[in-house]
């Protein structure tokens, strides 16, 4: 369908405001393997400092262009799918607020008044506009939710009754619901403990609570950034994969979408299986929960698949009674038509069953303590946030645009071999970092200047291997990425040669059984939410009142004493306290 | 739903129970558990290792920006060591290389973990948490030592 005007604008905007972004992000995800590897033997380069471009790769890589990139694909879906033109008003005032929030958060970070990584827990507390500049983004990201979307498909619903609202919008509909949800916690960690303390206005915070309302959202917010991926992987990629195929299953895509809905709250705390503070039967709980979140996973693995294998066979008479040849007629690389982004699709599978893999250890209790905060972690979330998620962002990226500005793709070649480079790097980098992790190698820590640095006294030499494995990774993974933005770049300053549409390859249904259960939405949210209350209280309990739990103030990364309250202070009110 | 999916459905769902049994297996019957909510021992300002018996330790760990207290600990080889955490700042991480003890500081909390030495040698500690800009420099160790009475 054409699309012109200020919503095309919006949406470009929503798309190459973040890539040129990811451009910095990219670079300071190479200089981390540099450091550790203790090729760079100092604490910045070229004024940047170690931890400052650590929070930079992670706020800009997993925040702004995700979430970004996911508003930007929910709005075509929406107005694709359901023919209804979107508010231009309301998209506007959203993709303002986002990039106003997204500057004011790196002009912290690029100032150096914000090194508090991505995982930002009381009490390490960074500038006022680094919090807030996140907060607006986040507010940014849900207005055309309730503004744009909510409305365009209710008024759909009305005028198809009883019919099924396409599955792209469904998905995204349910994604964006979760973000929501999983929004509350983090918002009042932010609003209530850390822009009060970052401006003085109070000068002590509970660090344990900081920390469960973090992981309350932290790990929900994973399932925000795959949702959108699994919507693409049921919709486009049968579609494209022979030109006319179709989606195994669509029942079962939305009942993987729902089990999310279930399943993505009660599982923050599996990062804090270490902490104390929580009693373990609810951490057990949560264990339960986030192997239950594997479940979905696995019946995508099976619909996609089943599409596939379904897809080929019905295009290709010659493979169809093989049981494993078929998978040889799968287009890896070509260039017909839109086949180009099944490269994409497929090397972010690859990645993604690695990913899972990894996932159920993490997830695992007591496993948990073998691999806690070493770089195991960063090498299993390399392979999903990392692996299909930004493979198909990026696919999806250069497909929106070539279509929006009318153009087509230049440089295709690079632009399949991209995928490949990335997944196979991404395979190196998780097998140096997931290896060394089980030696102990820990994450967030500049190595080169202490572990892997000979000349230092903590000199540990039996990382050096991994670590080095882990720079080559990561130039095979860089070099991905530079195809990719010669082709991306290439296409947006090339030549317009039709007009601007947006449209999206579309599988249609092998079995589509009438299943009213999985097309009501609301029963699904309310026991979702129930779900994540019943699951967060207990713990909320242990962390504010159970234990000897005290508020604590807050530090800044440079200086050892605190920046909100002298410490004499804070020991006299707790004499005080005892004493009464 | 057909054959096949029932199947996958099925399969998958078996999967994560086995893994879940084992984990609770692992947990409750081989007692490999994480650390608890400790609800009795205030946070301490001081760093100490505290002998019962030739071979019973209690180390407690105070966690700051950017070193651990007590710093370089020896014990005899064989010794069954309490080790008590809690940070005097920040929130900092430890775990001691080649076993299972993989613990939290957190100001206001004490993260408690039980470890038998049975092997001489070093046991490296390093602070897997960022905790500002001396994060890793962060790392202190226990020295098991062969004894003579072994």
């Amino acid at each position: 369908m054409r699309v012109e005007g200020s919503v095309k604008t919006v949406i470009l905007g929503e798309i190459i405001f973040p890539i040129v972004l990811l451009i910095f992000g990219i670079y300071h995800g190479f200089m981390q393997v540099l450091y550790r590897a203790g090729i760079i033997k100092d604490m910045s380069f070229l004024g940047i400092e170690y931890y400052q471009g650590l929070t930079l790769h992670g706020v800009i890589n997993v925040i702004v262009f995700t979430t970004m990139i996911i508003v930007a694909f929910g709005n075509a879906v929406f107005l694709y799918y359901l023919k209804k033109p979107l508010r231009p008003a309301v998209q506007w005032v959203s993709f303002l607020l986002m990039v106003v929030g997204t500057l004011m958060a790196a002009w912290a970070m690029f100032a150096g008044k914000a090194n508090v990584l991505y995982t930002f827990y009381y009490p390490l507390i960074a500038h006022p506009a680094f919090y807030i500049g996140a907060a607006l983004l986040l507010v940014g990201s849900v207005i055309p939710l309730f503004f744009d979307w909510a409305p365009n498909y209710i008024a759909w619903r009305k005028e198809h009754p009883g019919e099924k609202v396409p599955l792209a919008v469904f998905g995204m509909l349910v994604n964006h619901i979760m973000w929501v949800i999983m929004l509350v916690p983090v918002v009042i960690e932010v609003v209530f403990q850390l822009i009060p303390v970052s401006l003085g206005l109070i000068s002590e915070t509970n660090p344990s609570l900081s920390r469960t309302l973090f992981w309350a959202f932290g790990h929900p917010v994973v399932y925000f950034w795959l949702l959108p991926a699994y919507v693409m992987l049921y919709t486009i990629l049968p579609k494209i994969v022979t030109g006319e195929g179709k989606l195994y299953s669509d029942s079962a895509a939305r009942f993987v979408f729902l089990l999310f809905v279930l399943f993505s709250f009660p599982v923050g705390l599996h990062h804090q299986y270490t902490e104390p503070g929580i009693t373990n039967s609810y951490k057990l709980i949560h264990a339960f929960f986030t192997l239950g979140v594997a479940v979905p996973s696995l019946i995508t693995a099976f619909t996609v698949a089943a599409s596939l294998e379904y897809s080929i066979k019905s295009k290709y008479p010659e493979v169809r009674n093989s049981l494993f040849y078929w998978w040889t007629k799968i287009p890896y690389i070509s260039l017909e038509g839109d086949k180009w982004l099944v490269s994409y699709f497929m090397a972010g599978l690859f990645l993604f069953l690695v990913g899972g893999i990894t996932g159920i250890v993490n997830a695992s209790y007591n496993v948990n303590l073998v691999v806690h905060n070493t770089s195991f972690v960063p090498g299993h979330f390399h392979t999903t946030v990392g692996g299909l998620v930004t493979l198909s962002f990026l696919g999806i990226s250069l497909y929106m645009v070539s279509k929006l500005m009318g153009k087509d793709i230049k440089f295709k070649g690079l632009a399949v071999i991209a995928p490949w480079l990335w997944w196979q790097g991404m395979l190196i980098f998780e097998y140096a970092m997931s290896v060394a992790g089980i030696h102990g190698f820990p994450r967030r820590t500049n190595t080169g200047i202490s572990y892997l640095n000979p000349d230092s006294p903590l000199y540990r030499p039996e990382w050096v291997g991994y670590a080095e494995l882990s720079v080559f990774a990561g130039f095979i993974i860089v070099l991905g990425f530079v195809f990719w933005a010669i082709s991306f770049f290439g296409t947006i300053f090339s030549p317009k040669v039709r007009e601007s549409t947006i449209e999206f390859p579309t599988a249609p249904a092998l079995h589509d059984e009438k299943a009213p259960a999985l097309n009501r939405l609301t029963p699904w949210f309310i026991v979702s939410v129930l779900l994540f209350v019943l699951s967060y209280v207990p713990a909320i309990y242990d962390v504010t009142k159970r234990g000897v739990f005290f508020d604590s103030p807050g530090y800044n990364d440079k200086n050892p004493t605190p920046i909100t309250k002298p410490q004499s202070a804070k020991e006299d009110q707790r004499n005080t306290a005892e004493a009464k | 739903m057909d054959r096949a999916e029932k199947g996958a459905f099925i399969t998958a769902v078996a999967f994560m129970g086995v893994f879940f049994a084992l984990i609770v297996y692992a947990a409750k019957g081989l007692n490999i558990d994480v650390p608890t909510c400790i609800t009795d021992v205030k946070p301490f300002t001081q760093g100490q290792v505290i002998q019962h018996a030739p071979d019973r330790y209690e180390i407690h760990y105070l966690a700051k920006m950017w070193y651990f207290e007590p710093a370089n600990v020896e014990v005899p080889v064989g010794s069954t060591v309490d080790i008590y955490l809690t940070s005097a700042d920040v929130i900092h991480g430890f775990q001691i290389d080649g076993t299972n003890v993989n613990l939290m500081a957190i100001p206001g909390t004490v993260a408690y973990a039980r470890v038998k030495f049975d092997k001489p040698g070093v046991y490296h500690i390093v602070c897997h948490e960022y905790c500002g800009i001396g994060h890793q420099d962060m790392a202190t160790k226990i020295i098991v030592k062969a004894g003579e009475q072994q």
